[in-house]
């Protein structure tokens, strides 16, 4: 597994180093995804379901083109639709596919208190290590983006791997293998960003959508998964997307200023009582107390 | 009990009853589990206290059910002691002598009665910090059932956990001192039962006069 480990950048709950900070050539990848050309076939969820061997569970039929309402812990990729009426009184479906967003700065590795549970390769994937997970749930807290699913009979957590078996063979993820309308590609994040600027220009000057634009959300330091959307001003059109999402305020509290308070005050309580007993010693000592004071006879 | 029956041979008096020593130990060893794993979550420096409760996943598991047995032991300790913990003009007292009782000149310090001010401040920051751990475990116990509309209830949740747990740890800190190291006697008790006279009139000089002077209970 040294080469294994050599592809880890960051890992939660990790004391001293980390094995392969800095030790290898290494592309960060990423995902692009324009809504604007996907028609929510969900051939990429079924690729999800096929390559990772996952097992099948019930869908739920709610009247509209989604799958389910949301991902589970066996569900990983999820295509969002909504019925988005614009001002002009026309009807836009909007298809979103929805999986962990592999973000540079991930708020579930921030929040998780198990040793190597959740790692960051140095190509930029965000992975979960079920063998060191304690099912505790923090990454639940910490996801900005609503991902981790916790399966109630292992007690472990799942999600998107960005099919790292096969992207660290060179292949790229099942989901964007799958794609009929080519609204998926894969390749390494420069790439991925310049096309999407590209596409975006293209949707501004050519196709009436002056909003168009990119999601890259800097609050969590950049995705691994980029989308262009038809308005970028209003993500939240497209299945809830966040538009500034950041690592919860109260998981940032509590993993800095608390965590360093409370350990100084830990440590500094210790300390305070034990000087306190080199200086004063106990109020009296016990065997006194067996042969009673004249006063203290009853 | 009669204050009669309270007074025992050779110049002891029973200050707690099997009841009373048993929850107490009750909740000591159950929080004192629920400390130890829960530092373990709480640092990765501490996380090898995991390892020896049978590793993360068994400490994860059972640290909730364990908060229940204390929450059951801190609930009866409310139902035992709660009407002995009403702050009087005493413990206002006891307060502004703090600083005798800290240099250990009890012999300054106001007659403090069955319990003096710092053991009811205790009683009661285990009480309201019980409650607080209690409801935010509860929201971490079962997060997954937590629906994305209501996820503010997860960020109260991280935060008041650790801050109530690390209050509480505080508190158990100086208790565990006070009844161990400072005052001879007091560990004693809550495992015999008893203390001595002396004990009695030098640290809790109310309830001595109480018990042995047979004066009107106080409050």
């Amino acid at each position: 597994m040294s080469q294994a480990t050599l592809r880890i950048q960051k890992m939660s709950a990790h004391t001293g180093s980390v094995p392969g900070q800095g030790t290898q050539r290494e592309e960060v990848v990423c995902k692009l995804i324009d809504t604007t050309t996907c028609i929510g076939c969900k051939a990429c969820e079924v690729a999800c379901m096929e390559w990772n061997d996952l097992p099948f569970g019930k869908t739920v039929f709610d009247n509209t083109y989604q799958t389910m309402p949301d991902t589970r812990w066996n569900y990983w990729n999820l295509i969002l639709f909504n019925e988005h009426e614009r001002e002009d009184g026309s009807l836009q479906w909007l298809m979103r596919k929805h999986q962990c967003m592999h973000c540079a700065e991930p708020g579930c590795l921030e929040a998780c208190p198990a040793d190597g549970a959740i790692v960051q390769y140095t190509n930029g994937v965000v992975d979960f290590q079920q063998d060191h997970c304690i099912g505790c749930g923090y990454c639940i807290s910490g996801c900005p983006f609503n991902i981790p699913k916790l399966n109630s009979v292992t007690k472990r957590v799942y999600k998107c791997t960005l099919c790292t078996d096969r992207v660290s063979e060179g292949l790229e993820p099942a989901c964007i293998k799958s794609c009929p309308t080519g609204c998926l590609h894969f390749g390494t994040k420069d790439d991925m960003r310049s096309l999407a600027q590209t596409r975006a220009t293209q949707l501004k000057d050519h196709y009436g959508f002056p909003n168009a634009g990119v999601y890259d959300p800097p609050g969590v330091g950049g995705t691994g998964v980029i989308y262009v959307l038809h308005d970028a001003t209003k993500p939240e059109l497209y299945g809830g997307l966040p538009s500034n999402p950041t690592i919860p305020l109260a998981v940032k509290l509590w993993k800095h200023p608390l965590k360093w308070l409370g350990n100084l005050a830990l440590i500094g309580g210790l300390a305070g009582l034990f000087i306190h007993y080199l200086r004063f010693g106990p109020k009296a000592r016990e065997e006194e107390d067996l042969v009673p004071h004249e006063g203290a006879q009853p | 009990m009669s204050h009669q029956e309270q007074l025992i041979p050779h110049g002891h008096i029973l200050r707690y009853t099997f009841k009373e020593r048993l929850n107490h130990w009750v909740a000591a060893f159950s929080y004192i589990y629920l400390m130890l794993t829960g530092l373990a979550f709480w640092s990765p420096s501490l996380y090898w206290l995991a390892a020896i409760f049978g590793g993360g996943p068994f400490a994860r598991f059972l640290h909730p059910w364990v908060g229940l047995i204390f929450t059951a032991a801190v609930w009866y300790m409310f139902i035992l002691w709660s009407s002995q913990m009403h702050f009087t003009d005493v413990d206002r007292q006891w307060w502004s002598s703090l600083h005798y009782y800290i240099t250990n000149q009890d012999e300054k310090m106001p007659p403090a009665g069955r319990y003096n001010a710092g053991q009811k401040l205790l009683f009661w920051s285990f009480f309201f910090g019980g409650l607080l751990l209690l409801l935010s475990g509860l929201v971490l116990w079962f997060t997954d059932y937590i629906p994305w509309s209501l996820r503010w209830l997860r960020y109260i949740s991280v935060l008041l956990h650790p801050i109530a747990a690390l209050l509480t740890i505080g508190n158990f800190m100086i208790h565990v001192y006070m009844g161990v190291f400072a005052e001879r006697g007091a560990f004693g008790s809550v495992i015999r039962g008893d203390v001595s006279l002396v004990f009695a009139q030098r640290y809790h000089p109310g309830w001595y006069a109480e018990i042995v002077g047979n004066s009107p209970p106080k409050k």
